[in-house]
């Protein structure tokens, strides 16, 4: 991953412009610019009927864009059929050829290709081994299970060297632990193999623990497109701040500006320091974002030693094995997460009246919710 | 909290579990054989009773014993060699008589002429002229002297042949065989074989509107399956709109379309593409274009609901691993589409086989099909054992083919366990 940041990859997939609407009357994707490096891992992450999917359909070519152009290694794929456009996919519910094995299944593209047999049988054979499934080749899927479906999609999806992968939701039908067991395995097979993979996904933990960069969908538009890490510490607005993470949310008005910090009075009472990230001038109303776990609890009484510091009332608390979350009545917010260590909420009492605290670097103003 | 009920309760008894689960699964056997018990009682009486009678009746042979049974008696020692003796001759005299007597002559001379073309008058002669019982030792010369025939020795066996209690003398007919004097299987006379070629029309018959129904009802189907859902209804309501309209009807508005002054005829003359009117009705093609037309439902709806179950995803994952759309519909959508198109051959043939009124009307001569001649022989010519015969050797080979299309599927049928 760092040595795909130093050294500039080439883009092997451009969006150029692209829009697509499918009723005429409401873009479902609005006007798209994204550029996909040879062998990143780019995750296009977003809530439901963000234009995620459509775009990955897009680009494996089942939908065609309203306007703009695609290009893939610098060759315009508008009008390329899916068949040529040399794509491998692995789809939401597999789709394996249930009349074919899993051999047959895997054996497909290259037969299609013309590939000699014996060749074939060969990297069949590779991609089973790749796979660890080579005692199951004769069975059919219909005889699988959901994690061995999914290996075999994956390997059906590589075993013809796309210079592209593409992967809709190929985990949403997993249990928890076999999903976090195949991130783990997806993401070893593009680092050994080096290929391109774009990975769709709603899930933001998936997201965060596989991609090289992560373009956040809304609403059809782009939000951000960043490395994981970026996402989390710098969002550039709201949406992006909520949707990767836990996140509180202050609401208030911007008092100065002055530099990259600014002065902000919530609306339930209080002023605190923020980084200016999405706030205009003095006077706007803006969101403050603080992550549960940049914040500390303080006895109420003992002093004060930064700019932030907040009443707080302790509603409940949750224990969840690694951590601890504490829920606060903070400025109006009563939904306010704090996360502590594993015991230490045995100390909080509910109606409790505390203290918070963060430093202004870990409280980001951002647009109004 | 399970695993402490089921501890319990094997405590409690000492009944082993397997037998706890066959007596809770008992009671709920006899419901379900409740339910389906008046069907079944009905179907018994309706459709497997009249088909085993349809079977005895292929096979029996009671008539010539019942008429002449002291004949049939005296002939069972007989070796079919040399003429029998003389007894025989005076058990038939006897036999005569008494049949005249009783009036029941006819029935045995029915029978024994379907397999000796004259009996009937061999029989009737002999009754008319025979007087009374012939002295001892007579019978012989008096029966030989009456009629002739008497004193050849095909004339007896068609006799011992018919004496029954059971024949394949029906089954071989039906398949254009019979039995020469000496008592082996040959070919039937050709002015009595015709069965064959009245199979071979008919299975001929039964595939070409098969592969009819098959052509134009796969491409309907695959639009029923993959059309938005208001528009495959509407067209699912055209689908089934024959079945509203009796058969009879369908097939007679086929004569007044086809017939030669009839709207098809008129419209091609009309355009100028035809002088004379072409023959579409009353010959081979008018059967097969009003068979498909009624058994083209039967075709669609297999199909399309194997066609509904094929996810789109498949083709899509076709093109993506490289497929060109011809490649992946052989490759893919077909295989999975084989059950449905194995039922609704299956289907539509077996449909086929059995029509009878459709090829009586809009058909001519040479494209009547086998249905039609049993219902001949059981209605007009009420010879019930050539027409059971006839019902059986098509029984069969239907269940031959319902058998070989179980024996494909079940090699095929793998979509069924994997529907996600």
């Amino acid at each position: 991953m760092e040595a795909g940041m130093v050294t500039p990859a080439p883009a092997l997939v451009r969006f150029s412009g692209i829009q697509k609407t499918y009723d005429g009357e409401h873009l479902v994707v609005k006007n798209l610019d994204l550029e996909i490096k040879k062998g990143e891992f780019i995750t296009l992450l977003g809530p439901s009927g963000s234009g995620k999917t459509t775009t990955l359909m897009m680009l494996a070519g089942f939908e065609v864009p309203t306007h703009g152009e695609i290009y893939l290694a610098d060759r315009p794929i508008k009008n390329v059929p899916p068949h040529k456009r040399d794509i491998g996919m692995v789809f939401q519910n597999y789709a394996l050829f249930p009349h074919l094995t899993i051999a047959e299944n895997i054996a497909f593209p290259l037969s299609v290709r013309k590939i000699k047999k014996a060749e074939a049988q060969e990297r069949v054979g590779a991609a089973l081994r790749m796979i660890k499934m080579e005692s199951l080749a004769h069975r059919r899927p219909g005889q699988l299970s959901g994690g061995q479906q999914q290996r075999v999609a994956l390997a059906r999806a590589l075993v013809f060297n796309p210079q592209l992968v593409l992967m809709d939701e190929p985990l949403g039908a997993l249990d928890k632990r076999l999903r976090e067991q195949m991130q783990l395995e997806i993401k070893q097979l593009h680092e050994t193999m080096g290929i391109t993979i774009v990975y769709v996904t709603h899930d933001q933990s998936e997201a965060l623990t596989m991609s090289d960069r992560i373009a956040v969908f809304n609403d059809g538009i782009v939000q951000q497109i960043d490395t994981p890490d970026s996402l989390y510490e710098n969002p550039v607005n709201s949406f992006v701040a909520h949707f990767i993470g836990e996140n509180n949310v202050l609401a208030g008005t911007v008092e100065t500006i002055e530099n990259e910090y600014c002065r902000v009075a919530l609306a339930g009472g209080g002023a605190v320091t923020a980084r200016a990230v999405n706030v205009s001038r003095a006077g706007a109303s803006t969101s403050l974002s603080v992550r549960p776990e940049r914040i500390s609890i303080v006895p109420d009484g003992t002093s004060s030693d930064g700019p932030n510091r907040l009443p707080a009332k302790v509603q409940s608390t949750i224990y969840l094995g690694d951590h601890a979350l504490a829920v606060l009545d903070v400025a109006g917010n009563s939904e306010f997460m704090v996360k502590l260590q594993p015991v230490a909420h045995h100390s909080l009492r509910q109606g409790e009246s505390v203290s918070i605290t963060f430093r202004p670097e870990d409280c980001l103003a951002l647009d109004p919710v | 909290m399970t695993d402490a009920l089921l501890t319990g309760a094997n405590a409690s008894t000492e009944v082993p579990l397997k037998r706890r689960l066959r007596r809770a699964e008992r009671t709920r056997q006899v419901k379900a054989l409740a339910l389906v018990a008046p069907l079944l009682v009905f179907l018994l009486f309706t459709f497997a009773g009249p088909i085993v009678g349809m079977l005895w009746r292929s096979v029996e042979d009671s008539e010539v014993r019942q008429v002449f049974p002291h004949t049939v008696a005296a002939l069972a020692s007989w070796d079919g060699r040399d003429l029998p003796d003389e007894m025989a001759y005076a058990a038939l005299a006897s036999d005569i008589l008494a049949a005249r007597a009783s009036g029941t002559i006819a029935i045995a001379a029915k029978r024994l002429n379907y397999a000796l073309n004259g009996f009937r008058t061999i029989l009737t002669s002999t009754a008319r002229n025979l007087k009374a019982v012939p002295e001892p030792g007579t019978a012989k010369e008096t029966l030989g002297k009456i009629n002739p025939a008497w004193r050849e020795r095909a004339t007896w066996t068609t006799i011992k042949d018919a004496s029954g209690p059971v024949t394949g003398f029906y089954l071989l007919a039906a398949l254009d065989l019979t039995r020469n004097a000496d008592g082996a299987i040959v070919a039937a006379p050709p002015d009595q074989a015709i069965y064959r070629d009245v199979f071979a029309r008919t299975f001929l018959i039964s595939i070409s509107v098969t592969a009819l129904c098959l052509i134009l009802g796969f491409p309907v189907a695959y639009l029923l399956a993959t059309l938005p859902p208001g528009r495959s209804n509407l067209l699912m309501i055209f689908v089934l709109l024959p079945f509203w309209t009796s058969l009879l009807v369908r097939t007679c508005a086929w004569i007044v379309l086809l017939q030669s002054k009839g709207v098809v005829n008129d419209s091609l003359h009309w355009i100028g593409i035809i002088d004379e009117p072409l023959r579409l009705i009353y010959n081979r093609f008018g059967v097969c274009v009003a068979m498909t037309h009624v058994l083209l439902p039967f075709m669609i709806l297999p199909l399309y609901s194997s066609m509904k179950a094929i996810s789109p995803a498949y083709m899509r994952a076709a093109a993506s691993l490289g497929a060109p759309p011809l490649t992946a519909f052989l490759r893919i959508y077909l295989p999975q589409t084989l059950p449905g198109i194995g039922a609704g051959s299956l289907l539509v043939f077996i449909l086929a086989l059995g029509y009878y009124i459709t090829p009586a009307l809009v058909g001519g001569a040479a494209d009547q099909m086998i249905s039609y001649f049993i219902a001949l022989y059981t209605t007009e010519t009420a010879n019930w054992g050539l027409a059971s015969a006839l019902g059986a050797v098509l029984l069969l080979v239907t269940l031959l083919l319902a058998l070989v299309y179980g024996k494909l599927v079940h090699g095929q049928q793998v979509t069924g366990g994997m529907k996600n």
